[in-house]
């Protein structure tokens, strides 16, 4: 019960500090910073259910080695969160997020396990690229596909993929009969973490500098339009936190990342393999950011473009908030709607790759019951079953909460049927906190 | 008014029906360049079901359009704006979610070089267009949920004027707007018949409407009572013609006029 607690007080405390605004200052920063205090909110939720699990486990939740790998366990769902969120900003929903997973991995799977070694040799470089490539065109596919029954013959969403769940999970059994399809092709395997699927120490500070510039350069940017159209701009001193608050989560990221080493045996092999002695205190390799968390991250990244930054975006929260008046406008809603699911459908294929990678192997079911975790993150991230409301960062926030709960769970040793319990919990909480915070916020 | 000759539009014997309801049945109106057609007529006569054939939110069962006296296709939304046909709807048909300038350029959105959206430019312009119908108008950044009815209204207005239309409904404009900004649309409409632009405005209330238009259409129960020149007829025998669809001798009868024996 103990943890229950915890998963929920933080989402209490998003409510109580935007509702009453302590004194003048706080609420002249957050004006100044023009920060969202609903985003603001989660990442203190976020904040208290990982310092909670630490005291919990004794010190075992906020390490390096554990934080790695919730990052990486948390890619898949994430990427998928990212789609899902356009989903249901038009009203829609997709229940077959876990069964396009399941079957675009195992089409994957046997592209590069049986097909391609047979047609391109045994180890050409581009099987795991060409499989990829496949994985992403049959999930683009089976997104159109539903996309157009939706659109076009009016069936709705949740009936579309309700069917969709079931045929996609019953198709992947086709592929082998049933039989899990291992192992996955070595470069392949990069796309799903571990030692080698990681970008090290110095890549890791490149990456975190990029990102630091990028933070900069989006900040001066946003400053020059403002001026260019003598709009307000923020004060100088809170550019100047944003950017410093923005450094120190990237700064700290990396830090984490490349404070994970490698484990002893893999090693020593790579010393053994590379002609390197084996030092007296053993060799420390740092992991760095992982290649599915990169992944995650620039879906992330492209995803927010699109949902802002280009007219298909600004179509779909259109007719999220009122799709008559986005059709009167002469948008053309049924190809949004069809651009929406093939897009869904590409993400699962990448969500395929992280996870089958990860797996090294493709099962029957793999999947299962993602779609649920995936919804929950897009709706515990701030996306309105309502239509019309959402952010791609803020459900990737969501998927990180969702994982962190789990993550913790297994960590105090909390048996699986119970973790459902929690969850389940956990989201109804959330969404009903949301509801209060949106009613007070109007 | 320099082409007198021909209309710039012309709907002839236009029908639509709702399942067994006939919402508008063998309906003919025109418009010429400059000129401001009020339509009136009771709630449910029919009127925003006939310009929403024009402005391609509806289909027609039955009968022509003729724009600048060619037969125009219009099937969709985008059809009549190609035509220069904009629309302010009875019902705003604005999206809640979204701030004043992406409404006003929802569709039609202006673009960086880089194909991305210029919001900077939109929010200019859009400051600008609103800044000349509703001077009071500050609340640019918040979605429109937020706004009054008024200023919802004049979202809505700024949004049909913001594209060189030629041909302009406006479905009730003023419904829901006080004194002042109702002034301003007036002020507006007269402006719009300067430049030439031929307006349809669709009202229930004559009052609103009769020192504005050069000519009037009265629908009833779906059908045309008549049309006459706002000089060649009083309010009182409109509102007759609204009530009753008594046509008086000043005005042409159509094929709703009261049989008289
Ligand atoms: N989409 C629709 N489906 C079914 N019936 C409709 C639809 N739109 C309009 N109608 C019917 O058509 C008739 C005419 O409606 P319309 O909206 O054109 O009236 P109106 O003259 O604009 O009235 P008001 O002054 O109240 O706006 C009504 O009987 C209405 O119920
Ligand atoms: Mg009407």
């Amino acid at each position: 019960m103990a943890d229950m607690t915890h998963s929920t007080t933080p989402h209490a405390s998003e409510t109580t500090t935007t509702a009453r605004p302590e004194g003048n200052l706080v609420a002249r920063f957050f004006r100044a910073t023009e920060i969202d205090t609903r985003m603001l909110g989660m990442i203190g939720a976020l904040l208290i259910i990982w310092i909670g699990f630490h005291i919990l486990t004794g010190g075992l939740f906020l390490t390096a080695r554990n934080l790695w790998n919730l990052s990486v366990q948390t890619a898949s769902v994430a990427v998928m969160a990212t789609g899902m969120v356009l989903v249901i900003v038009t009203r829609n929903i997709d229940l077959s997020v876990g069964s396009i997973l399941g079957f675009t991995g195992m089409i994957m799977g046997v592209l590069q396990a049986q097909y391609l070694p047979q047609l391109l040799g045994f180890d050409h470089p581009a099987i795991w690229a060409v499989a990829l490539i496949g994985g992403i065109v049959v999930g683009g596919l089976i997104g159109t596909l539903q996309g157009f029954i939706i659109a076009f013959l009016s069936v709705p969403s949740f009936i579309v993929t309700l069917g969709g769940l079931l045929v996609w999970r019953g198709a992947t059994w086709f592929v082998t009969s049933g039989q899990t399809v291992a192992p996955m092709n070595p470069s392949f395997r990069l796309m799903g973490g571990g030692a080698e699927g990681s970008i090290g120490e110095t890549w890791s500070w490149i990456v975190g500098i990029i990102a630091c510039l990028a933070i900069v350069a989006a900040i001066v940017n946003a400053r020059h339009q403002r001026k260019r159209f003598h709009f307000p701009r923020r004060p100088l001193w809170a550019e100047y936190v944003l950017a410093g608050v923005g450094f120190v989560t990237v700064i700290g990221a990396v830090m984490v990342a490349n404070a994970y080493f490698w484990p002893i045996n893999i090693a020593r092999r790579y010393a053994e393999a590379n002609g390197i002695p084996w030092p007296e205190g053993g060799l420390q390799i740092p992991h760095g950011i992982a290649i599915p968390v990169l992944i995650a991250i620039a879906a992330g990244i492209v995803m927010t473009f699109i949902a802002t930054r280009l007219r298909f975006g600004r179509y779909v929260f259109a007719i999220g908030g009122n799709p008559e008046a986005a059709e009167l406008a002469g948008i053309k809603t049924r190809w949004v709607t069809v651009k929406i699911f093939a897009l869904m459908g590409v993400l699962c294929a990448i969500a395929a790759a992280i996870s089958t990678a990860r797996l090294n192997a493709a099962t029957n079911a793999q999947g299962e019951l993602d779609e649920l975790y995936t919804i929950a993150a897009a709706v515990i991230g701030g996306t309105s079953l309502g239509g019309g409301l959402g952010t791609i960062a803020g459900a990737m926030l969501g998927a990180l909460v969702m994982q962190s709960l789990q993550s913790g769970m297994v960590l105090l040793g909390i048996d699986t049927p119970f973790q459902r319990i929690v969850v389940g919990i956990v989201l109804v909480t959330a969404v009903w906190l949301d509801t209060v915070y949106r009613a007070r916020a109007k | 008014m320099t082409d007198q000759n021909i209309p710039l539009v012309e709907m002839k014997d236009i029908s639509i029906s709702f399942g067994g309801i006939h919402a508008v049945e063998k309906a003919t109106i025109d418009l010429f360049p400059g000129e401001v057609v009020a339509v009136l007529g009771h709630n449910g006569a029919g009127k925003s079901t006939l310009i929403k054939v024009l402005s391609g939110a509806y289909r027609r069962d039955g009968g022509d359009i003729l724009i600048n006296g060619e037969a125009a296709e219009i099937k969709n939304p985008r059809d009549a704006k190609k035509y220069g046909i904009e629309t302010i709807y009875q019902t705003l048909a604005v999206a809640d979610n979204v701030d004043a300038a992406a409404n006003l350029y929802l569709g039609r959105e202006l673009r960086t070089k880089w194909g991305t959206l210029d919001d900077v430019a939109m929010e200019a312009n859009t400051r600008e267009v609103m800044g000349r119908l509703n001077p009071n108008f500050r609340r640019f950044k918040e979605p429109v949920k937020a706004l009054s009815g008024g200023q919802r209204q004049s979202v809505a207005i700024a949004r049909a004027i913001l594209f060189d239309a030629r041909i302009l409904i406006m479905d009730e404009p003023t419904a829901a707007l006080g004194p002042q900004e109702t002034a301003q649309v007036g002020d507006l409409i007269k402006q719009l018949k300067r430049e030439g632009i031929g307006i349809f405005l669709i009202s229930h209330d004559i009052h609103d409407v009769f020192d504005l238009a050069d000519r009037v259409f009265v629908m009833k129960n779906g059908k045309v009572v008549g049309h006459a020149r706002t000089q060649d007829v009083t309010k009182d025998e409109v509102l007759g013609m609204i009530i009753l669809g008594k046509v008086p001798p000043g005005a042409v009868p159509g094929p709703g006029a009261m049989k008289v024996a």
